[in-house]
């Protein structure tokens, strides 16, 4: 125990890294989630296919490897970032991706009679999406994207294996210190497991308040 | 183009069709500005060279990646039974009649699904050394993603399970099997027909987890790459033909997985199209649950 008290301080900054990290990214990963799903049922082909490939291409690489290729190889052809932000670029990239799906997910549980009443009623592609079809489908889709929230949470932790001294790799520096990994990476577990309740009682009372019950 | 698109948009008449071409080019101006930056990027830096790239067109080297991939995939390939089977039993153990067994296949599940792969990496690499377990270096990589994959194929497996009729079950209680056998002769051989998309898709998520590799130094294609390119100097072109064969791999089972899920749509549906009321037309076509 004295491990995980005698290194409070350390514990507490690389909690608050994975937290801030995991708001920054999961915003990011909104709006990409939100551009891109839009782009793949958008009347335009070439921006239909623009979003196929971002997601077939984000959904297929392992995340490590575009951390490894962003912030170690990018650098040699004059590209780059701090630390944190490329991490938190990749991560939203590639969680974008995801979310992208949930959303179309979302799009298609709309019915098709909303959408005809949109045209019919005289609204834009644009429009239709604004006010009918996305805040329907964003709606039916709550549950699923704080699943990919919670993926992301502990998708953050590969920032470690590049640098970020987030939560896992401040559970690491700590035990190499203290020599206490039971208590050290119990410690971080139970840290991780909080921050996903947390995340599905928001979910669970964000589905609560907007949910349409059909 | 696909008529179920045409839902969210009319037919685009001349005006419609002028903004949609006035899209494509402005949006293929984009593409463009971003290749050709790129390429400034790479040629100013001098990483356009031939040079810096011909070794990538030599054998030696692709022998390398390719048994890079190999280790890949043998650590994918363990992960993925080790881990499937694991899970099969933790989902029958979160739905069978012993309360001890389903609160602890339930506290399993909910545990490790929230725990990020990378901190049981590192507790395999620093944590169980002191107590005495010190595996070899395949199965440091290999052991922490069976039990956080193995959370998740519970879930998948549990999902589908649940997601079959009950009268599926009842039937086969009524002609005098038992749980075992039902669950063994009835439920599971259908469930799992249906799951099998799912689970390719989980086989996506499970290879890409072996990436973890670079953390492990287990040479798999992503710590390869790490070692080709220290030793090459050419990081970039290393990484992006790392990233590359990632690539081409899992889109390879991807595309699998949206194969078996359209033939399982067809085989689920044949003889029974009559009973089923229609299916709401989707807003988009292709989509998959994920």
């Amino acid at each position: 125990m004295d491990a995980l008290t005698g290194h409070l301080g350390e514990f507490g900054h690389g909690l608050v890294t994975t937290v801030h990290m995991t708001v920054v990214t999961t915003i990011g990963a909104l709006l990409l989630g939100v551009i891109v799903a839009t782009l793949r049922i958008c009347p335009v082909p070439l921006l239909r296919g623009v979003g196929t490939v971002y997601v077939e291409v984000l959904q297929n690489l392992p995340l490590l490897a575009l951390l490894v290729l962003f912030v170690f190889a990018l650098p040699t052809i004059g590209i780059t970032f701090p630390l944190f932000t490329s991490a938190a670029i990749v991560i939203s990239a590639y969680e974008g991706a995801y979310l992208a799906e949930a959303i179309r997910a979302g799009i298609n549980t709309v019915g098709v009679g909303q959408a005809e009443a949109a045209r019919a009623i005289g609204l834009t592609f644009s429009q239709s999406l604004r006010y009918v079809i996305l805040p329907q489908g964003l709606r039916a889709v709550i549950q699923p994207m704080g699943t990919i929230c919670i993926a992301l949470l502990m998708n953050t932790s590969l920032a470690a294996a590049v640098g970020v001294v987030e939560l896992t790799q401040a559970a690491n520096n700590v035990n190499l210190v203290e020599a206490q990994p039971i208590a050290v990476f119990t410690g971080a577990g139970l840290a991780y497991m909080l921050l996903a309740l947390l995340i599905s009682r928001i979910t669970g009372a964000l589905e609560r308040r907007f949910a349409i019950v059909r | 183009m696909n008529p179920n698109q045409q839902i969210l948009f009319d037919v685009p008449g001349p005006r419609a069709q002028r903004r949609i071409r006035i899209a494509t080019v402005l949006g293929a101006l984009a593409i463009l500005g971003g290749i050709a930056w790129a390429v400034h990027q790479f040629a100013s830096h001098g990483e356009l060279a031939a040079e810096r790239w011909q070794p990538f067109t030599t054998w030696p080297i692709w022998r390398y990646l390719l048994d890079a991939l190999w280790a890949t995939l043998l650590a994918a390939a363990a992960t993925a039974v080790l881990s499937g089977a694991l899970g099969l039993l933790l989902a029958l153990g979160r739905l069978s009649a012993h309360r001890p067994l389903r609160w602890l296949a339930g506290a399993y599940v909910e545990v490790f699904r929230t725990v990020p792969a990378l901190l049981l990496v590192y507790i395999t690499l620093f944590a169980l050394p002191k107590y005495g377990l010190n595996f070899p270096l395949f199965w440091k990589l290999v052991v922490p993603l069976v039990v956080s994959n193995a959370a998740a194929f519970a879930e998948i497996f549990r999902a589908g399970i649940k997601a079959l009729d009950r009268g599926q079950t009842e039937a086969g209680l009524a002609i005098g099997l038992r749980r075992g056998q039902v669950m063994r002769l009835v439920v599971l051989p259908q469930a799992l027909l249906r799951l099998t998309p799912s689970l390719v898709s989980q086989l996506v998520g499970l290879l890409k987890d072996t990436s973890l590799g670079f953390v492990v130094s287990y040479t798999e294609l992503l710590y390869s790459g790490q070692v080709l390119a220290s030793y090459t100097h050419l990081l970039i072109q290393t990484f992006l033909v790392v990233a590359l064969i990632y690539l081409v791999v899992n889109a390879s089972l991807s595309k699998l997985a949206r194969v078996l899920q359209a033939r399982n749509g067809r085989l689920t549906t044949r003889g029974r199209s009559a009973a089923r009321e229609p299916a709401a037309t989707p807003l988009t076509p292709g989509s998959t649950a994920r």
